[in-house]
């Protein structure tokens, strides 16, 4: 799997509040919810944002509620991956779970600006950014992670068994 | 190596002798949790996936309190599918408008979780039930749907951080003045993919509302649980309670923690997050400069008897300051009818606070008390992000109970002593 788009950066702590105001949660549909993706942060998001773009945070990214609808818009909006210095632990497990990809790489977090132009593998883990020429890599995740964002989110990987 | 205790709960319930941190394990779940915004999304996976039965309707629990009585049309669509999904499937702990409460206040008190129990829920506070001595972490609505659907979820098994408490709390200071301080020492991030075990002397000090309270917000520390040993309080709590067997389970002498931290109850002084982050702690006393405009009372961190309590010993004498809203929100309906019984809603209301029915409501920005651009609150609920509960120039500090409502008399921040 793989994604390339320019880059969008954002600082440490970026909570699902903000991903996803809960004042939009009375509905479970995602195109409705993606239009408010990131609005209380970043007006400009929703209508700047292209399929493959990246999303480039800093430590502690999607901290606070449980709600999956944050990686959902996310992953609505055409977002092709985030990186981020490190994931709270629910939003990491629900990106698993619906198939957003996600890549913790701290060098990367750090250096990469907004705008650059970023090419992700996401299989190996390797981050280009095109606009400054550096490589960057990220630590793969484990097989049996792997295994589920194989077979298209959890839920498909327990069909299968 | 020695376990911790929620390694030992975690190998029990995978079937293992012991298990490891880091070690991927796939485990047996007593009870499976969502609510009126999180289950609606886990049931259209569930369905999407082609699951036709859930794995055992009895470990099965869906509780409407997010947005419940419901506060326009499309909350009402979510709890409509709701309703009829646990009617389909003939779910035993489905709670509806009359019976229900905040989730996390609600199921301890009912004796839907019990010590030693392995739980998720599609909430991020369902760590809560940690303080009964079980395994409770929250999750999204697809683990939801699995978890309906196999009655099992994987999990990495956690490290943990030991909390070794000592000495008693003053008697202005709660749970709440415990886990901000606890919070503001360590960051938001402080104890990421870890469990927060709380051990030592000074547990035997803290009631079970402020043990409820304290779990509550071991997800805003990033932690995957938090948990209290079973000892005298908890059987006191569970006795006549229970739904199904409490089993205890202690950590291994020989347990093997990343950090260990030191917290003397005894110095530990009324404490508030301030925005927009709850690592961002000062002592309420250095605050008092804080002009609010609204205070809410409530929320499942905060929304418990003692909580009530706390709010009603102040202002039973003191009235609301003039221009403050005061929200208090009893968190089931058990406390609520213990609220009017011990002649509490006629204090609040003489005081000049309105009383509401059990909901989230403004603790997420839903309804009931939404801040507009420029207005401060400051409340008893668990986040203060940018937003959270409404316009994005709004400012939300989190206290107790008792400072939140030492502040609704004074108009400013204000440590409850000074009251």
């Amino acid at each position: 799997m793989k994604t390339q788009g320019h880059v969008f950066k954002y600082p440490d702590n970026v909570d699902t509040d903000v991903i996803i105001p809960a004042r939009y949660l009375n509905t479970a549909d995602a195109n409705e919810l993606a239009k408010h993706c990131m609005e209380d942060i970043d007006a400009g998001f929703v209508s700047q944002v292209r399929p493959g773009d990246v999303m480039v945070a800093g430590w502690n990214f999607g901290c606070g509620s449980s709600r999956e609808h944050a990686p959902l818009v996310i992953k609505t909006c055409g977002t092709g991956c985030v990186i981020a210095k490190s994931f709270a632990r629910i939003f990491y497990r629900n990106a698993i779970n619906i198939g957003l990809p996600i890549l913790e790489c701290e060098a990367a977090a750090d250096e990469i600006q907004a705008g650059d132009r970023v090419s992700v593998d996401f299989d190996t883990g390797l981050i280009r950014d095109l606009t400054t020429g550096k490589t960057y890599q990220a630590e793969p995740f484990p097989e049996f992670i792997q295994a589920i964002i194989q077979k298209g989110g959890l839920l498909a990987s327990l069909a299968e068994v | 190596m020695g376990m911790t205790m929620t390694q030992k709960i975690l190998a029990a319930h995978a079937g293992l002798p012991s298990v490891t941190p880091g070690q991927l394990i796939r485990a047996d779940l007593d009870m499976v949790l969502g609510n009126d915004i999180t289950t609606p999304v886990a049931i259209n996976e569930f369905t999407k996936a082609g699951f036709h039965q859930i794995f055992d309707k009895d470990k099965i629990a869906i509780v409407l309190d997010h947005f419940v009585p419901n506060k326009d049309i499309k909350a009402a669509q979510q709890s409509k599918q709701c309703r009829e999904f646990a009617c389909a499937h003939c779910v035993s702990h489905f709670y509806d408008v009359g019976k229900m409460g905040i989730e996390h206040a609600l199921l301890p008190e009912q004796g839907v979780v019990t010590a030693g129990d392995c739980i998720i829920g599609a909430d991020s506070h369902t760590c809560t039930y940690g303080a009964l001595g079980a395994f409770s972490t929250g999750v999204g609505s697809t683990d939801m749907a699995a978890g309906m659907a196999t009655g099992q979820a994987w999990f990495k098994v956690p490290a943990a951080i030991n909390f070794r408490l000592t000495g008693a709390l003053p008697p202005a200071c709660s749970g709440k003045d415990v886990i901000l301080t606890i919070i503001g020492k360590i960051g938001v991030d402080g104890a990421l993919y870890k469990s927060m075990e709380f051990t030592g002397e000074g547990v035997a000090s803290l009631t079970m509302d402020d043990r409820l309270c304290i779990c509550n917000m071991a997800i805003e520390a990033g932690a995957k649980n938090g948990i209290f040993p079973v000892d005298e309080i908890t059987r006191a709590y569970l006795e006549g309670r229970g739904q199904r067997p409490a089993v205890v389970y202690e950590a291994d002498p020989d347990a093997v923690y990343d950090q260990v931290i030191d917290v003397d109850l005894s110095a530990i002084v009324p404490t508030v997050a301030c925005p927009h982050l709850p690592e961002n702690t000062r002592p309420a006393a250095e605050l008092a400069d804080v002009k609010i405009d609204q205070v809410v009372i409530g929320s499942c961190t905060n929304g418990r008897m003692e909580d009530m309590e706390a709010a009603y010993k102040i202002l039973k004498d003191h009235p609301v300051a003039p221009g403050v809203r005061c929200i208090i929100i009893p968190a089931t309906m058990a406390i609520y009818r213990q609220c009017v019984e011990r002649g509490y809603v006629t204090a609040f209301i003489d005081a000049g606070a309105v009383v509401s029915t059990p909901t989230c409501g403004p603790c997420l920005g839903g309804y009931m008390g939404i801040l507009a651009a420029g207005e401060t609150c400051i409340a008893t609920t668990n986040r203060n992000f940018v937003g959270r509960m409404g316009h994005v120039d709004s400012k939300v500090y989190l206290s107790s109970p008792a400072t939140a409502a030492a502040s609704a008399v004074t108009g400013y921040i204000t440590a409850p002593k000074e009251v």
